[in-house]
């Protein structure tokens, strides 16, 4: 390695060694400071918890004052279904519209690549209306509907590039042992897609948790509150309940965490060598 | 088993077309090798054949059957690619069974075929590899074993040992050959390779931009080239030509003339005075001090060494280069003016248009 390649390597880990702090002290601060008491909170808010301000209270409090464990389990099937539906109607949309050429293809990949660049936030009035006439109002079928639609774009994107560089004597091999194209897809394609199939996941399930917007507009009762929704209600206007708050952010962390450790085992690739020379 | 019949086949791509009315019968068993340029539409005639690539126009017959709208899996066909085109994520017992669930081969039929295709190929030891943990050839015996268990009536083959090494490829090639004289199948073979082509086929198809130029033995195309591509096409190194014109008729014979010759004396068939046309002699007939009516001399420029032949390289009066095979110890030096020979059945000659003249 020269010199000149060895002064680039380390300005490039500056670079990721920074943004990684940038990126993960705030989570480790929320999750220090959901173990400690709240005068603590406050006196040292960058030191870890110690015996003396070691506290579950925050904890306590969740579990006890709210309805948790319903926003928990609100929050995972709404990410894991749209994220499912994502991912099923991404990859199969992207198949077609890489692989066949049918009349209008190109205009619905344009159709399709437009909603990238435009937020569906900007409809949300439109949205609220669609749902309040479809007598969905409230329940979580709005919220994946949302979410699938949000989506969809970024990930029929993704995966069609990765589709592409799935090599097309694969394909034409299997058509030519009499496989059909249905199985092609779920049984050739989509094995060969598993890397990309965990980035789009990553991609698509992380806003999706962390959504607040959707909820708040779409859902009204207990019952359907999503845990960043749930989070809401420890800020007060005029009195916040830190401990709360922390305790319970940091528990609606933890599943996206756990998530991208099984998923990052997937996004790396390699699957195809092998296939051809 | 089964005869192929193409009548007519078209392909166009927009503006451009890739194959122009190609028209070809291959019989029963046979072994047909399909040669030509890169891009000159071979690939194309065997995807159309496979059914992977519609026809623009034209039809295809296996086993007397119009095939144009068949699925390729309902032509009975089986196609092995350049790339190997192995199935990744499934070993390689998967990847030759894959195909045989879905056209509705019983479990038991499977299991026999794939021993069988397994000792033929000699793959017993890998069925439980996954392909990225074989080697190049043994993927490419895969490839091959995928398509034999599905026992097709024609096989495809494109370029199957373009992605082997030199000794591989010999071995292989003999083991495709071997494998034809067993199954006695039919085989279209797509190959850039003239050894390949020479040596397996039955019958070589020499195509030129997306036409037939010639189809024919090997030898045949060999000593009888029907027109100046194919003459050019086969043979290495390739076949020496020279300008003439007839400068001459005399008593049903015309005077081939041209500056870089001696003049000699053909039938004159429907040959006009004047008439353009070109001579053609591979290196390997000119031999010096022979006897023929073909006479060229040249000053040795260059002379490669093979071993079992060397290639002298030889420039004419008119100042361009022309080929000449050397047999034995004694090559001439460069500076050296050489006389070389060619006799009568090696001399070939071609009118304006590039087809052959019999001599
Ligand atoms: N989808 C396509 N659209 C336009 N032109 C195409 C398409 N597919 C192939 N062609 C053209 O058709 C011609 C024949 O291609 P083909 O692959 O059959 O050549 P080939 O003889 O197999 O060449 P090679 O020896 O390099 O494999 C080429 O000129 C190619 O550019
Ligand atoms: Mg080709």
């Amino acid at each position: 390695m020269t010199t000149d390649q060895r002064a680039r390597s380390i300005g490039v880990h500056l670079v990721l060694i920074a943004y990684s702090l940038l990126a993960v002290g705030p989570i480790l601060l929320v999750v220090m400071n959901s173990f400690k008491v709240r005068s603590a909170i406050f006196g040292s808010p960058l030191a870890p918890p110690d015996a003396s301000t070691f506290s579950l209270v925050g904890y306590e409090k969740v579990f006890r004052s709210s309805h948790i464990l319903t926003y928990y389990s609100n929050s995972l099937i709404v990410t894991l279904v749209s994220m499912a539906l994502v991912l099923l109607f991404g990859a199969m949309a992207a198949w077609a519209l890489t692989e066949y050429r049918f009349r209008g293809s190109t205009a619905l990949a344009l159709f399709l690549s437009i909603g990238i660049m435009v937020p569906i936030r900007l409809g949300s009035v439109a949205i609220l209306n669609m749902m309040r006439s479809a007598g969905l109002n409230d329940t979580l079928t709005a919220l994946v509907l949302v979410y699938v639609a949000q989506g969809l774009p970024m990930s029929i994107f993704i995966l069609s590039e990765f589709i592409q560089q799935i090599p097309k004597d694969l394909r034409d091999a299997a058509r030519c042992d009499g496989v059909p194209e249905t199985r092609i897809f779920f049984e050739v394609v989509a094995p060969l897609l598993r890397p990309a199939i965990a980035t789009v996941a990553v991609f698509t399930i992380v806003p999706i948790w962390n959504d607040l917007w959707f909820p708040l507009i779409l859902t009204s009762s207990d019952s359907t509150h999503t845990v960043t929704l749930g989070v809401q209600q420890f800020l007060g206007q005029y009195i916040t309940d830190w401990n709360s708050v922390l305790a319970a952010l940091s528990m609606a962390i933890l599943p996206v965490v756990v998530i991208y450790v099984i998923l990052s085992r997937q996004l790396i690739a390699g699957l195809t060598s092998g296939a051809v020379k | 088993m089964a005869n192929l019949r193409i009548e007519h086949l078209n392909k166009r791509y927009g503006a451009t077309t890739v194959l122009n009315d190609v028209n070809l019968s291959i019989g029963d068993g046979e072994f047909v090798v399909l040669v030509g340029p890169s891009g000159c539409g071979k690939s194309t005639l065997l995807r159309m054949i496979a059914g992977l690539d519609g026809a623009s126009g034209g039809d295809i017959h296996i086993a007397d059957k119009l095939v144009n709208t068949l699925a390729p899996a309902e032509r009975g066909i089986a196609m092995v690619f350049q790339s190997y085109a192995l199935y990744p994520h499934m070993n390689v017992r998967k990847n030759m069974t894959f195909g045989l669930k879905f056209t509705g081969v019983p479990p038991t039929e499977r299991e026999r075929r794939v021993a069988k295709a397994a000792r033929m190929l000699r793959l017993e030891e890998l069925l439980e590899r996954y392909p990225r943990d074989l080697s190049g050839g043994q993927r490419q015996r895969v490839a091959i074993g995928r398509a034999i268990v599905r026992e097709p009536a024609v096989f495809l083959f494109d370029e199957p040992l373009s992605n082997l090494d030199a000794a591989l490829r010999v071995s292989t090639r003999v083991e495709i050959a071997n494998l034809h004289r067993l199954l006695k199948s039919t085989i279209v073979y797509v190959t850039h390779d003239q050894v390949e082509a020479m040596t397996l086929a039955d019958r070589i198809v020499v195509m030129n931009k997306g036409c037939i130029e010639q189809v024919g033995k090997p030898l045949d195309l060999y000593y009888e080239p029907a027109n100046l591509f194919v003459a050019g096409f086969i043979g290495s190194p390739a076949m020496n030509f020279f300008e003439a014109e007839v400068g001459g008729i005399e008593g049903g014979r015309a005077r081939v003339a041209g500056t870089a010759f001696r003049n000699f004396d053909m039938p004159a068939a429907s040959l006009k005075v004047g008439d353009a046309l070109t001579v053609g002699v591979r290196p390997e007939h000119l031999v010096r001090g022979g006897a023929g009516p073909f006479l060229a001399e040249g000053i040795v420029e260059l002379v490669e060494r093979l071993g079992e032949a060397s290639f002298a390289y030889l420039r004419r009066v008119d100042g361009r280069i022309f080929v000449a095979e050397v047999r034995g110890r004694q090559t001439p030096a460069p500076g050296e003016t050489v006389t070389l020979v060619a006799a009568s059945p090696d001399v070939h000659v071609f009118d304006a248009l590039g087809l052959r003249v019999a001599t």
